[in-house]
């Protein structure tokens, strides 16, 4: 990777200096500096609430910063609204990508600052015309008059940037794009980025992964709870010192799996099959194994996963518990089965937030925690506070709402739920998934005890360290179908990638 | 939340004093005990509603049809009254109930298995509803000298002091109290609400609890047909006329949040005697209708505004020392 000219003593496009920013009671920045250099990729690390996010929204003029200046070619800028930060060429692109989905590619690349007739009208032809330039000048295929709706993640992306474009942006924030792309895509980014610096643009990239950021940033600035650490060049650091810097402590990446005693098969699945989403799924657990179903994103494992607990149905196909066939037609007969899935999106799909906390625990297991429908109170309770404290939840009563608490303490409330129901099998769907290098290996740690203690896990992720450190066997999944099963010698990066890539063994050989 | 809402329902029991104080500075009268418990027994069938309508917007859906579920249950029990003058008053009640409940069956079916929004199937259904009536009864009135004596006289039977209409009322908030608190479909009822996509994984059937809470509010609708119809004694096309507004406007001013699941039977009680107070109060206080109906407005609004401010996070603590500072 090209890393020359930055030696030169080059002046940032953008530089904010002793930003502060203050919510009622929380110091959210507490004077932090940021540097932009022109055809740069400058990486932002820190752990969750480090404060990234809001100085994404103090640079894209979303929040305005109590102390500190913003500096724009030397020059002091502020930005009351985001239209202000617009015009001065300041564009974030968005883990969530903020499109408007009802409207065509042109259009959405050009909202805001669309070109003219004479008359004021919008001038479609020109518009699509000039959205057909961008497009190609970063390699997109993309047809400017397709709704937005009917393109794919990746390419929403490239909308995005091409918007960027558009508005001739001198500074592009990128929050998390790759996180959920898949492993072609995200090359393309790579590539994107690459086009980028070599138009000048300043880039401030934002990644929970490392070997992503070792990839294609050129400098990195760290942030701790809303302070500035450090920054310098990438060439200058390594990997540890990094995480040290993130977390002011030396943190070990080693995942805490122990050689697992297997047990008896826990669960067989033979030759499930969905119309549409997957086909022929087959596979056996055994009681406390770690199963890796590893896969590209749109490989059909959640999918699976869904009907493997009832939310979709299976067209054909036999689940077995023991010796017992079962047949699961809704989730609530899953957890009876004792198979319960922890869902991808926590957030959405996890706490109910304004019902205390042992309302959530207790939701799943109401059957055992009520007669003929009318709920047992001291049970409850009981219940709750045994899986709370197992978990070592900090809360100041079962009673508060699941919202008052932190990120942290709710995912807890909701792995409580879900143990509460004494599961024989745990489905995690990436379970770390844009969590901190710290809580990570938490949730590790967490897993290696749950199948130490003889509970048998189902790990479904696109990470490949997580599934080399955690599986004991990993299914790898391609378009609906087993690609590969893999255990031992045979489990590594490279049969993982090739697997899920669909490249042939002759070919790769 | 809990103590949230016990604050916010302290709230509103507090703005009704003091709207009773304001009252009583112009017509002290107004605040005699037996003019309050006239004031809760017309406020009764709006209390009932409510309470069903609490139901339907904790799930996230909303029942526009209870006022003309309301009316063509009502007119259904007039008409069998002057058919058959005999009738005992519960055969009636229980028709009445089961009447009210399958037309609750309809919209939850109708939102369940087929997906319909439900502000568009209750729409449709409330007018198809008052089209049944119109079509059942020609268009024509049931007036009090049709129908029986026991038919008009069992809402205002006096027990220990009280209407048999106000007692119904307590009835049904004491019933949901329990049903909303202490059983499991009263939890699935928040939980649906709360988090409609966390709740599928739970085991909990969504649209079931949809179609669940239409049901109740259907039923209670129907008992408050009957009540409304023999308290009046009179049954035509446009009774109730618009009280689905009514209702939603209660639940809203008790604090029942329309983004589902955040709500109490106590709020929804003490929204619908808010109301209640502000129609009884004004015009023995010889303030216009017309005010009347900008004050319900008002108290609405204020209602969301309160609401909304309140589930407005307090940002996060994001530095150490401010989680120590707490």
């Amino acid at each position: 990777m090209a890393r020359t000219g930055l030696a030169d003593p080059m002046q940032p496009v953008l530089r904010l200096d002793g930003i502060v920013k203050q919510f009622p009671g929380v110091r959210a920045l507490d004077g932090v500096q940021l540097a932009l250099y022109p055809g740069q990729v400058t990486a932002l690390i820190g752990e969750n609430g480090a404060g990234k996010s809001t100085i994404v929204k103090t640079l894209t003029g979303i929040y305005q910063p109590d102390e500190g200046q913003i500096l724009l070619d030397g020059q002091p800028v502020r930005f009351p609204t985001a239209q202000a930060a617009g015009d001065a060429g300041i564009t974030a692109i968005h883990q969530e990508t903020v499109l408007f989905d009802e409207l065509s590619v042109a259009e959405n690349i050009f909202i805001g600052h669309a070109p003219r007739t004479r008359f004021g009208l919008i001038d479609k032809a020109e518009m699509r015309r000039r959205a057909r330039e961008i497009l190609d000048s970063i390699g997109a295929t993309i047809d400017p008059d397709v709704r937005l709706r009917d393109l794919g993640i990746a390419s929403k992306h490239l909308v995005a940037i091409s918007r960027a474009l558009s508005i001739d942006a001198r500074v592009v924030i990128m929050d998390e794009p790759t996180a959920a792309l898949s492993h072609k895509e995200i090359e393309e980014l790579y590539e994107l980025v690459e086009t980028l610096k070599a138009q000048g643009k300043a880039i401030l990239f934002i990644s929970h992964k490392f070997d992503e950021i070792f990839r294609i940033a050129d400098r990195y600035t760290v942030f701790r709870d809303g302070q500035f650490v450090g920054e310098g060049l990438m060439a200058d650091v390594t990997e540890g010192e990094l995480v040290q810097m993130m977390v002011g402590r030396s943190v070990d990446q080693i995942f805490p799996k122990r050689k697992a005693v297997l047990g008896n098969p826990v669960l067989q699945v033979v030759g499930y099959s969905h119309p549409t989403e997957f086909d022929s799924i087959g596979f056996t657990l055994r009681r406390g194994e770690i199963l890796g179903f590893y896969g590209l994103v749109g490989a059909g494992r959640s999918e699976f996963m869904q009907s493997l607990i009832g939310i979709t149905k299976p067209s054909k196909g036999v689940c077995k518990m023991g010796d017992d066939i079962v047949i699961i037609r809704s989730p609530a007969e899953a957890i009876e089965a004792g198979i319960v899935y922890v869902p991808e999106d926590r957030g959405k799909q996890g706490a109910i937030t304004a019902m205390p906390i042992f309302q959530n625990v207790t939701l799943p297991s109401l059957g055992k925690t009520s007669r003929n429908g009318f709920l047992q109170m001291a049970e409850e309770f009981k219940l709750a506070r045994e899986y709370t404290q197992r978990l070592d939840l900090r809360a100041a009563s079962l009673d508060v709402p699941v919202g008052s608490l932190s990120g942290g303490n709710q995912q807890k409330v909701v792995i409580a739920k879900w143990l509460a129901t004494q599961p024989k099998v745990i489905i995690l769907d990436e379970p770390t998934k844009g969590i901190d290098i710290g809580s990570k290996a938490a949730v590790h740690d967490f897993m290696s005890e749950l199948a130490a203690q003889g509970l048998s896990v189902i790990m479904v992720s696109s990470e490949i360290p997580e599934i080399m450190g955690m599986s004991d066997r990993a299914i790898v999944m391609r378009e609906g179908r087993i690609a590969a099963e893999l255990e031992g010698d045979d489990l590594s990066p490279e049969t993982l990638v090739r697997h899920a890539a669909g490249i042939t063994s002759e070919a790769a050989a | 939340m809990n103590a949230l809402l016990k604050s916010r329902e302290s709230i509103l029991v507090g703005a009704i004093l003091a709207l009773l104080v304001l009252i009583a500075t112009r017509f002290a009268g107004f605040v005699a005990p037996a003019n309050l418990a006239a004031v809760f027994n017309d406020t009764s069938p709006l209390i009932i509603l409510a309470l069903g309508q609490m139901v339907v917007i904790l799930t996230r859906c909303i029942d526009l049809s209870v006022a003309a579920n309301l009316a063509l249950t009502g007119m259904v029990c007039a008409m069998l009254n002057v058919a058959y003058p005999d009738l005992p008053i519960i055969v009636i009640l229980m028709l009445a109930l089961a009447l009210g409940a399958i037309m609750g069956t309809v919209n939850g079916l109708l939102v369940w298995k087929l997906d319909i929004p439900p502000i568009v199937v209750t729409l449709g259904t409330m007018t198809i509803y008052r089209g049944i009536i119109f079509l059942i009864s020609d268009g024509k009135w049931v007036n009090a000298h049709e129908m029986s004596p026991a038919f008009t006289a069992f809402p205002r039977a006096a027990l220990l002091g009280l209407p048999v209409l106000s007692w119904v009322a307590i009835a049904v908030i004491i019933v949901m109290a329990v049903v909303m608190a202490r059983t499991t479909l009263g939890r699935s009822f928040y939980a649906v609400g709360g988090n409609p996509h966390a709740a599928v994984y739970t085991g909990i059937n969504v649209g079931k609890a949809q179609f669940r809470a239409f049901v109740i509010s259907g039923t209670l609708a129907g008992l408050a047909g009957y009540l409304w119809v023999a308290r009046y004694a009179v049954a035509y096309v446009d009774i109730a006329g618009g009280f689905e507004l009514d209702v939603v406007a209660a639940c809203v001013i008790g604090g029942i949040s329309i983004a589902g699941g955040i709500g109490t039977v106590g709020g929804a009680v003490l929204g619908a005697l808010f109301l209640g107070v502000i129609k009884n109060a004004l015009p023995v206080v010889d303030i216009s209708p017309f005010w009347q109906l900008a004050i319900s407005g008002a108290a609405i609004i204020i209602a969301v505004v309160f609401n909304a401010r309140a589930d407005h996070s307090k940002g996060r603590v994001i530095l150490k020392s401010a989680e120590h500072a707490q």
